[in-house]
């Protein structure tokens, strides 16, 4: 049974092969309840097939997975019933409307999970309003814009606030408003008690959104790891000065890079350098310790995507 | 879930030109018999049309002879077909998975919405023939209340319900054998085109080698053989051994479909 303190998604050993292809390979993944977990990776690095096999849509070769406290594909039916999900983009039958659409995917799974009759109108109303939708109507869904129908997914992954929801790219086809509002209720959705496991590429989209990373390169998980610990100081200074030749002057040897008026300085603290500067008359502009990026993190971390192909 | 899926199929417009588009031709036949008033030579052209000149109240009969070989095994091969390669094409297959419903109880409410439809199609077609073959061909004059058989004797309107009701339930259940192909194509791909003309594809194949003699060893085990028996359930008396070795024949060939279907679904990885 699912206990308190289990952990959203537990994985031990995971691995998948598609014949001789090994697309996931020994992956111990562990989520905590309350997470925002940020799962990264090229394309190609397994990323999707993770997400299939927490679903139970693909079948492990070894290994174990746990989704809420129960086994997963032997009993997908009480772990999947409080997970909302978006996987490779949303799907929905293109000759009915939206509503119409949740109603059916709401009313096919087992009894227990579903709505109760008389609350499954005003929760998909409500679902469609917090992707903003509510204005949809009666429109069928193949008229629907690349946008809307991404909106329409996440709708159907929130109707029944799951306790945990596995998302696969869920800013797609959205522009920078949209991706505001969908990350605005994901971080709503997240207070209220909501586990969020959010696969992407994008960088910036985990960096604003998650406290937790997974990265995975080639089937392998390659870090798991708070996104602070990441992003942890370099030990560097980066200072931008009014006069960059007087200030290297002064730093001499301490100077490892000079871009412009931006200086990277290392064995020296942020206080320390600021101080000797200012004593030496150059103007401050700004000063704060280097920090990695997500970005040099993930690039360090990770070989180039499945899908480049050079010669 | 099988509420979900009768909701799917009656909200989908396709089910219901299909089925009118199948009432249709019986229809059109029907008028060009009445204006005309030429009818085949018996014995020749498509089951029971020489025989609805003369009595209108034969003509649902005649109405399914006409769809049978082709119209009506596309219709259903189409919709079956569509069962789980259609859920995969449009994506909406990973969606039920992870719904999540179990893959089983997604095969059985499959099956359920496509013998619907077949019953559906087979009573629109039979009820479309009943209307259009009294209306234009009129009832039998002679005798208001009786009409003949096949073989020549009269039938009483009780007889004739309670053996029009067992052709619709031998047709549909040849019908649940063309099904069966194609739904258990449906689980080998994800195109739905593939899986219909695959099962059509069966059918034709079954069709060629029923009519070859050298192929006599098989041919009273493929799925067409016994298509047309349930002209029997029109003779006098009913000519049964025909159509139990049909029902025979069908029911191991679902059986076996539905249960390859089934082990395929079952242990396959969704990646549409």
């Amino acid at each position: 049974m699912a206990g308190i303190g289990d952990p959203a998604i537990r994985t031990r050993g995971l691995t998948k092969r598609f014949g001789s292809v090994v697309a996931v390979d020994d992956v111990d993944l562990e989520v905590a309840e309350g997470d925002r977990y940020g799962f990264l990776g090229p394309n190609g690095s397994g990323k999707t097939t993770m997400v299939r096999m927490l679903l139970g849509l693909v079948f492990a070769t070894a290994g174990e997975v746990e989704v809420l406290g129960h086994p997963v594909p032997r009993h997908a039916a009480e772990a999947l019933r409080d997970v909302g999900a978006l996987v490779e983009g949303p799907a929905a039958y293109p000759h009915l409307s939206a509503a119409t659409n949740l109603s059916l995917i709401d009313a096919a799974g087992p009894r227990h999970s579903r709505l109760p009759r008389g609350d499954r109108r005003r929760r998909i109303h409500e679902a469609l309003e917090q992707v903003g939708l509510d204005g949809i109507g009666r429109r069928p869904v193949k008229a629907f814009s690349l946008g809307m129908r991404q909106r329409l997914g996440l709708a159907a992954a929130v109707i029944r606030r799951p306790r945990l929801l596995v998302l696969d790219e869920p800013t797609n086809g959205l522009d920078p408003q949209g991706i505001q509002e969908v990350r605005a209720l994901l971080v709503a959705l997240n207070e209220a008690g909501t586990t969020v496991f959010l696969s992407s590429h994008l960088l910036a989209e985990v960096e604003q959104l998650c406290s937790r990373v997974g990265v995975m390169d080639s089937g392998r998980l390659v870090v798991q790891e708070d996104l602070a610990g990441l992003r942890r100081p370099t030990g560097r200074a980066v200072v931008r000065v009014g006069d960059p030749a007087a200030a290297r002057d002064l730093l001499r040897e301490r100077v490892a890079v000079v871009d412009g008026d931006r200086l990277v300085v290392r064995d020296i603290g942020v206080d320390e350098l600021t101080r000797r500067l200012v004593e030496a008359g150059i103007a401050v502009h700004e000063a704060q310790p280097e920090r990695r990026s997500l970005e040099d993190t993930v690039l360090e971390l990770t070989g180039p995507g499945s899908d480049r192909v050079a010669g | 879930m099988i509420a979900v899926e009768l909701r799917k199929l009656l909200l989908r417009p396709r089910t219901w030109i299909s089925v009118f588009m199948l009432c249709l031709l019986p229809t059109v036949v029907a008028v060009f018999l009445a204006v005309t008033g030429i009818g085949p030579r018996p014995g020749q052209g498509p089951t029971f049309l020489a025989a609805v000149l003369s009595n209108g109240q034969l003509y649902p009969a005649a109405a399914l002879g006409i769809v049978l070989p082709i119209f009506l095994p596309i219709a259903v091969s189409v919709v079956a077909g569509e069962s789980i390669a259609g859920e995969a094409s449009t994506g909406t297959l990973r969606y039920l998975v992870a719904r999540p419903v179990g893959r089983t109880r997604i095969l059985v409410a499959k099956l359920v919405a496509v013998t619907v439809f077949t019953l559906l199609a087979v009573v629109a077609v039979a009820g479309t023939g009943y209307v259009s073959g009294v209306t234009l061909l009129g009832a039998n004059e002679l005798a208001a209340t009786t009409t003949t058989t096949v073989s020549g004797t009269p039938l009483d309107s009780r007889q004739l319900t309670v053996r029009t009701v067992l052709m619709v339930l031998y047709i549909g259940l040849s019908m649940l054998g063309v099904a069966a192909v194609s739904m258990f194509l449906s689980t080998l791909t994800d195109s739905p085109l593939a899986a219909a003309l695959g099962g059509l594809g069966v059918l034709v194949g079954s069709t060629v080698l029923v009519g070859l003699d050298a192929a006599e060893s098989v041919r009273n085990w493929l799925p067409t053989r016994y298509w047309l028996a349930w002209v029997d359930l029109f003779r006098d008396p009913i000519l049964w051994r025909d159509v139990e070795r049909g029902v025979l024949v069908q029911a191991i060939w679902t059986g076996v479909l539905l249960g390859a279907a089934w082990a395929n679904f079952s242990t396959r990885d969704v990646t549409s």
